[in-house]
């Protein structure tokens, strides 16, 4: 199995920017959430899969940033692309400023700091705070985005606009894994005190984590701001927090491959199952459960980086 | 003056259900150290099932209200109990020597799925308790006219509070519970069971979570599927704040959070109510992360 892997990777990634050509526009659309959620998964993957902290807020983080693209967008009329890295910016430094009093905390502390950090910001969203979020009906009226003169309106355009985005993020987060910012945050998942003890910085790493997985989190924001065209307080609810919390949990905390299959296979499969839709959270539950049992570690765990020795040669002289 | 006071019993009351509640999760912790995400479904489902026997035993009509919910109580709890011995088996016990992340991923599924069975079986909408099952009378103190549902709470919550405080601190069972608690290893060496030990904390205070979901039911008149969740997390507060591991703390902080609560509502802002439970837990872990009466600590935090 393993000596086919990069095989069936190289398949699915050549295949898929072809597949607007054989699919309905319904199921290109159910392409695009998978995407999104991808990209939501692979930001969180960087927070609670690479440096181990546990973040269930992270619907938080897309909701400022799904915010900030949608205030900007329709009171300055500021095109919604452009909107990208300010609310990527919006939504790391708010991390920054949420996390730094609390990223100390242990484990299952840091869980419930977040879970009530996303829900403050729910509930401050639903009360319209500083009168311009427009409360439990959200922002309406968010314009089309535009790449190039090309106005980007249908599934089928959107499909590329946000897998080309899940392209960039895997490339962007292989190499930041494969960093000594990314071997930084293993080794601080794996044991903070040995981590510490080597020199490394963990306040910093554990920030600089946050901010960077809630920044690329807010950008995805900006991406649903300009799908949906509408947006509201309900579409960042604790339960996203938990689905994307499954998703990097199932699909192998730490791994790029196993959160893309468990983006497809949470998000996915529940469409192939219409009928049972009213049992989704209930399978979800039950699955969560028995795979603690069976497979903790996940689908497609990480397996540990090997390194040939000239890499390792070029990186000490360095 | 009069909404002060009016605020101060209401927050009382609500207070003492978080307490019943966060004793479960206050205790759950002590001796596994694990964060029982599901202990709020479990309160959720003596809410239901408190529904389910009053209106198909119609036991107030039988042998009078006060022994009909005396008996309703009793009842509750027990099955609760059961319930919560159930998901120690099904969920925790095969994870007892799993990393931690495991246990609360494991924790979150069965929150997950309690929450959706109930819902595929009572259906999403909300439930309403019938009406008069307790005389609708309101107390005088001195002029102040307290509903008696809500001293009824109050006194129950706190009889239920110090009849587990006596058995903790009292008995030999309350004894071996926090021998466990301070070192499993010791305390097996002492020939304690361990494993009774848990299942008693998991018969304990699920039992008590769900008298508290029948207050709920009675006090407010409805109940819904996902309630669970949230005077979950605000329990969990209580206990955080009291001090987690620490039974009167948990009493402490279950009281001090309604009452925090209820006043902010009243003086702040009704449309913050849910923030400011959570403000309160933000706050404390920055400020005290030992809570207001928890002592140990050193690596726990």
């Amino acid at each position: 199995m393993n000596r086919f892997k990069p095989f069936l990777i190289a398949l699915v990634a050549g295949l898929l920017p072809f597949a607007p050509l054989f699919l309905n526009t319904y199921q290109v659309d159910v392409l695009n959430s998978i995407g999104l959620y991808a990209l939501l998964a692979l930001s969180l993957n960087l927070i609670l899969g690479e440096a181990g902290l546990f973040n269930m807020g992270h619907a938080a983080f897309y909701a400022m940033g799904a915010y900030t693209a949608a205030i900007l967008n329709t009171r300055y009329q500021i095109p919604i692309l452009w909107t990208l890295p300010l609310s990527g910016l919006a939504a790391g430094l708010f991390a920054l400023a949420v996390a730094r009093p609390v990223v100390h905390l242990r484990g299952d502390y840091l869980l419930i700091v977040t879970i009530g950090v996303g829900e403050i910001v729910r509930i401050a969203l639903v009360n319209d705070v500083f009168g311009i979020t427009g409360g439990a009906n959200g922002i309406f009226g968010i314009s089309r985005p535009r790449l190039f003169g090309w106005v980007i309106r249908r599934p089928e355009e959107f499909f590329y606009l946000i897998w080309g985005f899940v392209a960039l993020t895997i490339f962007l987060f292989l190499r930041l894994k494969q960093s000594r910012f990314g071997r930084a945050l293993n080794y601080l998942r794996e044991d903070e005190v040995a981590a510490e003890g080597s020199g490394i910085n963990t306040d910093y790493y554990k920030l600089a984590a946050f901010g960077l997985g809630a920044a690329w989190a807010g950008m995805a924001g900006t991406l649903f701001a300009a799908k949906m065209t509408i947006i509201s307080p309900e579409s960042f609810s604790f339960w996203e927090s938990v689905v994307l919390f499954m998703i990097v949990i199932l699909g192998g905390a730490g791994s790029i491959p196993g959160v893309l299959l468990a983006a497809f296979l949470v998000v996915g499969l529940p469409e192939l199952f219409r009928e049972f839709a009213s049992a989704r959270m209930l399978v979800f539950g039950l699955v969560m459960m028995v795979m603690m049992v069976v497979r903790p570690q996940g689908l497609l765990p990480a397996r540990g980086q090997r390194f040939s020795l000239a890499t390792l040669m070029r990186e000490t002289v360095r | 003056m009069e909404e002060f006071l009016q605020q101060l019993t209401n927050g009382l009351a609500v207070g003492g259900i978080y307490a019943l509640i966060a004793l479960g999760y206050t205790m759950v912790y002590g001796v596994l150290k694990l964060i029982n995400f599901a202990h709020g479904d479990l309160f959720t489902y003596g809410a239901y099932l408190g529904l389910t026997l009053l209106t198909s035993l119609a036991l107030t009509d039988r042998v009078g209200f006060a022994v009909g919910v005396l008996v309703l109580v009793l009842m509750v709890m027990g099955l609760v109990a059961i319930l919560g011995a159930i998901l120690e088996r099904a969920a925790y016990r095969p994870l007892r020597e799993s990393p931690r992340l495991s246990a609360v991923v494991s924790a979150l599924g069965a929150s997950i799925f309690l929450q959706n069975t109930l819902m595929l079986v009572y259906g999403a909408q909300i439930q309403v308790y019938p009406d008069g099952i307790l005389p609708a009378a309101t107390l005088d103190f001195f002029g102040l006219y307290v509903p008696l549902m809500r001293v009824l709470i109050v006194l129950a919550s706190v009889a239920m509070m110090v009849a587990l405080y006596l058995f903790i601190q009292k008995t030999r069972i309350g004894t071996a519970i926090r021998a466990a608690a301070i070192d499993q290893g010791a305390a097996r060496l002492m020939g304690i069971d361990v494993n009774r030990v848990i299942l008693l904390v998991f018969l304990l205070g699920p039992a008590l979570g769900g008298a508290a979901g029948l207050m709920v039911g009675l006090y407010y008149g409805q109940v819904n599927f996902t309630m669970g969740w949230v005077y979950g997390m605000k329990a969990f507060t209580a206990a955080i704040l009291g001090g987690i591991g620490n039974i009167p703390g948990a009493m402490v902080g279950g009281l001090l959070l309604g009452v925090i609560e209820a006043l902010g509502a009243a003086y702040i802002s009704i449309a913050w109510k849910d923030a400011i439970a959570f403000c309160v837990l933000i706050l404390i872990l920055i400020v005290r992360p030992t809570g207001l009466l928890g002592e140990r600590v050193a690596d726990k935090i």
